[in-house]
């Protein structure tokens, strides 16, 4: 088992990299023809996309609804503490 | 649909308890220029819009409110949590303690309730995205006013991020409106 800062940082990166997918994401909205964007912004797909598989697998899931795994056979994780508004 | 992830857009790890602060703060989640009247705005206009542009920017700015929504309803709540009852008195804000003990509710920190008569869906998609841009500088004016009555670097940080996000989307919402006329003009000749 990871420390408690290693799942931190893993977390943080993930947020680093969704947020500069948001941000293509909306200057596509209204540039949807900027080939470079469009090509970086498919480039921060794939890192995010490996990105939570490692933290679900470590950590447990991210997404509900069938969107994540639940890796624990035995118990469903997507209730376990901490929630993000929590801070601890 | 939505589906939730979870996880905060951007951080929020407030150790000190400050109900003056939380009450001030709490503007922006259930006030005026608040984050859920954001949200509720731009996914409500979006229905009306005329363009694919417009129609995408408004329920991904609409969506990413709501991720803001969540980051402010978690920065008043650490400010609540293990506040005792002589910091909520010495803080003024007896009234809220009176009603909701330290919960977190959709108004403001004088006990304004959250309305939709802070927000306008007109119908008229110049109309609406010009709104949708005044929205944007008064959600980055109040997020400042934030930032001068705070002063714990942990409040700061996060009310920074969230005046940044404002000014963005003013950018990307003048260029929809821009859209928006080459639309309209279009229409005229054809």
């Amino acid at each position: 088992m990871m420390r408690p800062d290693q799942k931190q940082m893993l977390l943080d990166k993930i947020r680093a990299y969704e947020f500069s997918a948001a941000e293509l994401n909306l200057y596509l909205d209204s540039h949807p023809g900027d080939q470079r964007a469009i090509n970086d912004y498919n480039t921060f797909v794939r890192q995010i996309a490996a990105l939570k598989n490692e933290y679900e697998r470590l950590y447990g899931p991210l997404l509900n609804f069938g969107f994540g795994p639940n890796a624990n056979r035995n118990q469903w994780q997507w209730i376990d503490d901490p929630w993000p508004w929590e801070n601890n | 649909m939505w589906i939730y992830e979870k996880k905060l857009q951007y951080p929020v790890r407030i150790k000190k308890p400050n109900p003056k602060m939380a009450a001030a703060i709490l503007s922006q989640y259930g006030g005026p220029d608040g984050e859920l009247a954001a949200s509720l705005r731009y996914i409500s206009q979006r229905h009306h819009m005329p363009i694919p542009e417009a129609k995408g920017m408004l329920n991904d700015i609409g969506t990413e409110e709501l991720a803001h929504f969540e980051m402010v309803g978690s920065m008043v709540h650490q400010l609540m949590k293990g506040a005792t009852i002589d910091q909520i008195k010495a803080a003024g804000v007896e009234s809220w303690y009176t009603d909701h003990d330290r919960a977190t509710w959709p108004g403001t920190g004088t006990g304004v309730p959250f309305t939709a008569s802070y927000i306008m869906s007109k119908g008229d998609p110049i109309a609406d995205l010009t709104e949708d841009m005044a929205a944007e500088q008064k959600a980055r004016a109040t997020y400042e006013h934030l930032i001068d009555l705070a002063d714990d670097p942990d409040v700061i940080d996060p009310l920074r991020w969230l005046r940044e996000r404002e000014v963005v989307h003013f950018q990307r919402f003048g260029e929809i409106l821009n859209k928006l006329y080459e639309w309209k003009d279009s229409k005229k000749y054809f």
